[in-house]
């Protein structure tokens, strides 16, 4: 426990390396738009990543009108319908989610929570977001191209990816491999950042075993990134070899349409692999994110220490490891060998006790606490209904024998929205409506928040609890429509215009979401300095927002862990991490030196 | 207090959907296979599963009521308690156990193939199934894209003795005999799809350049539809087969309609002549290979 309780003071030990003079920007342009300051990546990243996100929204409706009302819009062709899902898909996990979690939470939180003025590469930095942001428009120019995007589905399965049977077959997937390849380029800048900047950057006193949870999730995240997303990118270069120049590393002897074609040897399962190496990674690369944000909501709303913290570290850092080792599961009804059913159907049930072990510890941080049902209070809580239930579908899918019928069945959709698409979006909802007075020094409106929680939650909720049961009666997902089919019940078409017309009204709360964020940002209520009473150090820089540098003159000085809620001997609930032991001068370090002295700001 | 109402709700009202969604019809399909064993797999997921839901909502709404904020209350200071999560692991760990074990016996039985099991093969082609049958000597012959034309659409090898009585089914209706078991070889010649009747619940991807298969006994006779379930391009939602299960003598009189191989490319003409061409084609084929190889 030494570890995260609090510390004497010459326990701190002294910085290992000076103070490094920050890039200072001279004209608005390098302060705003070419800018080197994470803040403000993050922003640009954020802001990218939603209004990318928004076109997927759009998406989800059209897909949602079809799939509600078959043969009621002329305007959605077979064609567009599984270009509309293809690019839904892609855009959610890999533009929205992934760079909102990483790009955007990672680079606001980081330097600010683990006490650095910044990036430990700035430079690269800034290059990350110009790079993201051309791997957005080269996706967005698919739109643009003779055939549209790709319509192979969000996994690019070849061969279909690249034959003339699928829309976006010669322009749009080669558009959509280039752009993976470029935000995965992108990402890798920002991602050595990140991890950089948490190993080599955290200020004196900040141990691992102090590190809030939200940087334990992004940084293991991040680590998961840059080991799997290579993998991704020699699948996207491969494929596109066999594209454009007529290479077989996924294309065996394939006659199309009566036509021989000039293929041969490859393996379609072999990009399936590759796929899935990064694929499966991925999944937690956007849940270990919002593992550790919920954490850090629950427990400064309900006043009360995360409940095992050095277990949750644990989970999260197992999870990780245990995320390279389940990715065939995505692929049990594949044609691969039979045989691996047995091993990964084990190791994905594995998987499942550290992640219960955390569910756990989520509920028991509210059991003896003091909870304040704000924004984000109620977004955490919304988060352990969803993920539960989007958890334990995947035990259904994990035991590789119940995943047989119920596999590429909308059983499967139903899953992976509640748990990797509802889940995580709820977090990053319960995150904006928390760190919102940080970044702008304004409060989010109430009201709207309200209504915006209640509508999204329990639309959502009633959206995929029932598709779940679609994937039992056996209706396979990516269907264009159901046609006439004799297992399937007519209520079922009743049961699609009602998750149609409820996704339509989650879908405006968004857009009211939308239209608080801009409103609140100017006229919403002034906020007080650290509004929720937290002890993380993004809430004790000397001006809010934090300024250039994050910390003015001096780094502060860590004492303690990031969940000092309600501890005896001190008057308020909380003690911040900087906040020296009772009898310690806080004007001094371990090194008896004043901080002043020491860490001058240039 | 409106959140200690809601999350009640939603745990009642999920298990409340589960047990009313089946009349409605909002269930499995009857099952028409011998896979009882996964539906019961299922059934034992969703008890373990289940109970840890309500357990977990349950403690939480629990919570959110008894710990509300409170003026002045300080929550209890206990960062860990190693005891209880030693229990709470052990006893996920067990409902881990609990639904793994039978799941991985029945996985072992799906994936092995009873030794009496008759082989036939389904093939795929966008967008539509075709199937084939060994013949009187019960082995299939085997296929090459290569060997696929207007005549040989199944793509059989010419010069293989075994496939010359295959019986092509040029049709998206399969029939299958009540109570035998069915090996199911799964090929494609362009691009993955997968061939599944839901009453069956058994399925697997068909891949180009390997040959995937399934087992299983229909225990139902009756009309099933077999549907794609693999995204396999514009055309997969419209990718529709007929499985129709009937009686041993009734399944015998349908495949007696269908022609060999051998009796197609005799009608398709010059049969000499033609198999001649194919294989020069095959040489060439092959030399065409051995150069890339260099």
């Amino acid at each position: 426990m030494t570890s995260i309780t609090p510390a004497q003071a010459e326990l701190i030990s002294p910085a290992e390396v000076e103070d490094v003079e920050l890039y200072h920007p001279k004209t608005w342009v390098t302060k705003y738009v070419f800018s080197q300051d994470a803040k403000v990546i993050a922003i640009q990243y954020s802001c990218t990543a939603i209004g990318i996100g928004l076109v997927a929204l759009v998406l989800s409706w059209l897909i949602r009108l079809q799939l509600g009302f078959p043969d009621s819009f002329d305007f959605i062709s077979p064609s567009d319908y599984y270009q509309f899902i293809t690019m839904h898909g892609m855009i959610m996990v890999i533009y929205l989610l992934t760079a909102l979690f990483l790009g955007g939470f990672g680079n606001y939180l980081i330097p600010l929570m683990v006490g650095a003025r910044d990036m430990v590469f700035p430079y690269v930095n800034m290059l990350s977001y110009w790079i993201y942001l051309l791997a957005v428009l080269v996706l967005v120019a698919s739109w643009f191209v003779p055939g549209g995007p790709t319509g192979a589905g969000w996994t690019l399965y070849p061969p279909q990816a690249i034959l003339s049977g699928t829309p976006g077959s010669d322009a749009g997937i080669i558009l959509m491999l280039v752009s993976l390849a470029l935000f995965i380029i992108g990402f890798t800048m920002g991602g050595l950042n990140y991890v950089t900047t948490v190993l080599q950057a955290r200020t004196r006193g900040m141990t691992l075993m102090r590190m809030p949870l939200t940087i334990w999730g992004i940084f293991t995240a991040t680590v998961l990134a840059l080991l799997a997303f290579p993998a991704l990118f020699v699948a996207a270069v491969m494929m596109t070899l066999d594209s454009m120049l007529g290479t077989s590393f996924f294309m065996p002897s394939i006659v199309e349409m009566n036509e021989y074609l000039e293929y041969g040897g490859g393996s379609p399962i072999l990009f399936q692999h590759l796929f899935w190496f990064f694929g499966h990674p991925e999944v937690y690369i956007v849940a270990l994110p919002a593992f550790g944000i919920v954490s850090d909501l629950l427990s400064v709303h309900s006043r009360r220490h995360i409940f095992g913290y050095r277990m949750m570290v644990w989970a999260i850092v197992g999870i990780g490891a245990l995320s390279f080792v389940v990715w065939a599961h995505h692929m049990y009804v594949s044609g691969m060998n039979p045989w691996f059913g047995f091993f990964f159907a084990t190791t994905t049930l594995i998987i499942a006790v550290p992640t219960a072990i955390k569910v756990y510890n989520w509920t028991l941080t509210l059991w003896h606490g003091n909870i304040r049902l704000t924004l984000p209070m109620l977004f955490a809580l919304a988060f352990i209904v969803t993920f539960l239930n989007g958890g334990i579908t995947g035990l259904f899918l994990g035991n590789v024998v119940v995943d047989v019928p119920l596999s590429d069945t909308m059983f499967v959709v139903a899953h992976f929205h509640m748990v990797m698409g509802v889940a995580p979006i709820l977090v990053i909802f319960g995150a904006i409506y928390h760190w919102f007075p940080l970044i702008t020094g304004r409060m989010m409106n109430q009201a709207m928040g309200q209504f915006h929680f209640w509508v999204t939650f329990i639309g959502a909720y009633v959206i995929f609890l029932p598709i779940h049961y679609l994937g039992f009666l056996g209706v396979p997902r990516r269907y264009f429509e159901m046609g006439d089919t004799s297992f399937i019940p007519e209520s079922v078409a009743s049961l699609n215009a009602f998750v149609t017309v409820a996704a339509l009204i989650v879908g405006f709360a968004q857009l009211v979401f939308m239209y608080n964020l801009f409103w609140s940002a100017s006229k919403g209520k002034v906020a007080e300095r650290n509004p929720w009473q937290a002890t993380t150090l993004e809430w004790q820089t000397p001006e809010m927002p934090p300024a250039h540098g994050n910390f003015g003159e001096t780094l502060p000085v860590v004492y303690r862990w990031a969940y000092e809620y309600g501890a005896p001997g001190y008057d308020e609930d909380f003690v911040p991490q900087n906040q020296p032991p009772i009898g310690a001068s806080a004007e001094t370090g371990g090194d008896g030196v004043p901080d002043g002295a020491a860490q001058p700001a240039k | 207090m409106v959140v200690v109402i809601v999350l009640v709700l939603v745990t009642i009202g999920t298990v409340l959907f589960h047990f009313l969604a089946p009349t409605i019809g909002w269930w499995w399909t009857p099952i028409a296979s011998n896979w009882g064993f996964i539906d019961t797999t299922i059934i034992i997921t969703f008890w373990v599963t289940g109970a840890v839901f309500v357990a977990v909502l349950g403690f939480m709404a629990y919570c959110v009521y008894r710990f509300r904020y409170q003026k002045g209350r300080r929550s209890a200071y206990k960062p860990e308690d190693n005891k209880l999560e030693l229990w709470l692991t052990g006893l996920t760990a067990l409902g881990v156990v609990v639904m793994l074990t039978p799941g991985l016996f029945v996985w072992n039985q799906f994936i092995t193939v009873p030794e009496d099991a008759d082989e036939f093969e389904v093939m795929a082609q966008q967008w539509q199934w075709s199937y084939r049958f060994p013949g009187e000597d019960g082995i299939l012959g085997t296929t090459s894209p290569r060997f696929i034309d207007d005549d040989n659409p199944f793509g059989v090898n010419p010069n293989d003795a075994n496939g010359q009585d295959d019986i092509l089914i040029d049709d998206s209706e399969l029939h299958l005999p009540l109570d035998r078991p069915v090996k199911v070889l799964l090929r494609s010649i362009d691009v993955l799809h997968n061939f599944s009747v839901p009453q069956f619940r058994a399925k697997m991807d068909m891949v180009p350049g390997t040959v995937t298969y399934y087992w299983l006994t229909p225990i139902r006779a009756g009309t099933f539809d077999a549907l794609c379930f693999e995204l396999c391009g514009v055309g997969h939602h419209a990718m529709r087969g007929t499985v129709v299960v009937e009686t041993e003598s009734e399944f015998e009189a349908w495949l007696g309609e269908y022609s060999t191989f051998a009796q197609s490319m005799a009608r398709a003409g010059n049969g000499a002549e033609k198999v001649l061409n194919l294989v020069s084609r095959e040489v060439e084929a092959t030399s065409v290979e051995k150069k890339s190889a260099q």
